[in-house]
């Protein structure tokens, strides 16, 4: 195994370890912390982070192949729909007048009364 | 600018992709996993995330609800011809030997090509017939009264 090999291996398995750490982390914060936008933090922390390292350390893995080009079109897939979709289900929390419990009392934090999301523009 | 901006704009990049792999599914099947049922539903979800986000008029412009009824019937068409045309040839039915009789391997795959085209089809018309007969419900709770 050459050097070039030993440099490769050992950084694919940083990114590889680090990813999963981050994936763990967003699991136990999903569970654990209290209110409804933390766990959404925690939970988007998987599908960013995690995910990101996890494709990249994959990448060194596979090497100038095939396979990594297939590696960074799905991680550029899941780059683009993992923040839309925490921001999606985000929206719907803030449309619907759910906020953080530490903006009770601020001002521009009230709930506003639901207004019908009108789909009907040209 | 409308509310729903990042969703439409995100959903505008993602469509032709997605119909995109789900091509690459289908016709890449020989080779790796895929097929004309997996095919199917990913080039259905295109056509149902651009319902979803952008009305069921738009979508239905697109690929109208009788277009969808008919590529159900036209998939089975497609799915059964090899074997009806085998049949008038004095074949098995659905024995792609017929396609070249000299080389039987080849006219196999030709055969099972044609036949997961009509699989295709028929998957992404119920998929989207299933979508559009949800989604054009008329809901039997007003919006008002919860």
């Amino acid at each position: 195994m050459s050097a070039l090999e030993i440099i490769i291996n050992l950084l694919s398995w940083f990114f590889i370890v680090s990813g999963s750490v981050f994936v763990v982390i967003g699991a136990v914060g999903t569970i654990r912390f209290p209110d409804f936008w933390s766990r959404l933090h925690a939970a988007s922390i998987t599908d960013s982070a995690g995910m990101i390292l996890l494709v990249i350390g994959m990448c060194l893995q596979a090497g100038p192949t095939l396979v990594t080009v297939k590696l960074l079109i799905i991680g550029v897939f899941l780059f683009i729909t993992g923040p839309t979709s925490t921001h999606a289900v985000a929206n719907a929390a803030l449309v619907t007048g759910l906020r953080p419990p530490e903006a009770e009392g601020l001002i521009g934090a009230e709930p506003e009364p639901i207004k019908p999301e009108g789909d009907d523009d040209a | 600018m409308h509310h729903h901006l990042i969703l439409r704009v995100v959903t505008k990049m993602l469509v032709a992709p997605i119909i995109l792999f789900a091509l690459y599914v289908q016709f890449h099947g020989d080779f790796s996993p895929g097929g004309g049922f997996q095919a199917g539903v990913i080039m259905a979800v295109g056509f149902i995330l651009y319902g979803i986000v952008y009305g069921m008029e738009k979508v239905q412009a697109v690929l109208p609800a009788w277009l969808a009824h008919k590529m159900m019937a036209l998939g089975v068409m497609i799915y059964a011809s090899p074997g009806v045309i085998s049949l008038l040839l004095g074949y098995n039915f659905l024995d792609y030997r017929f396609i070249s009789p000299h080389h039987p391997s080849h006219g196999q795959h030709w055969g099972v090509f044609v036949v997961e085209f009509g699989v295709l089809v028929t998957v992404t018309g119920v998929m989207i017939s299933i979508y559009y007969a949800f989604a054009s419900r008329r809901p039997a709770i007003s919006d008002e009264e919860w």
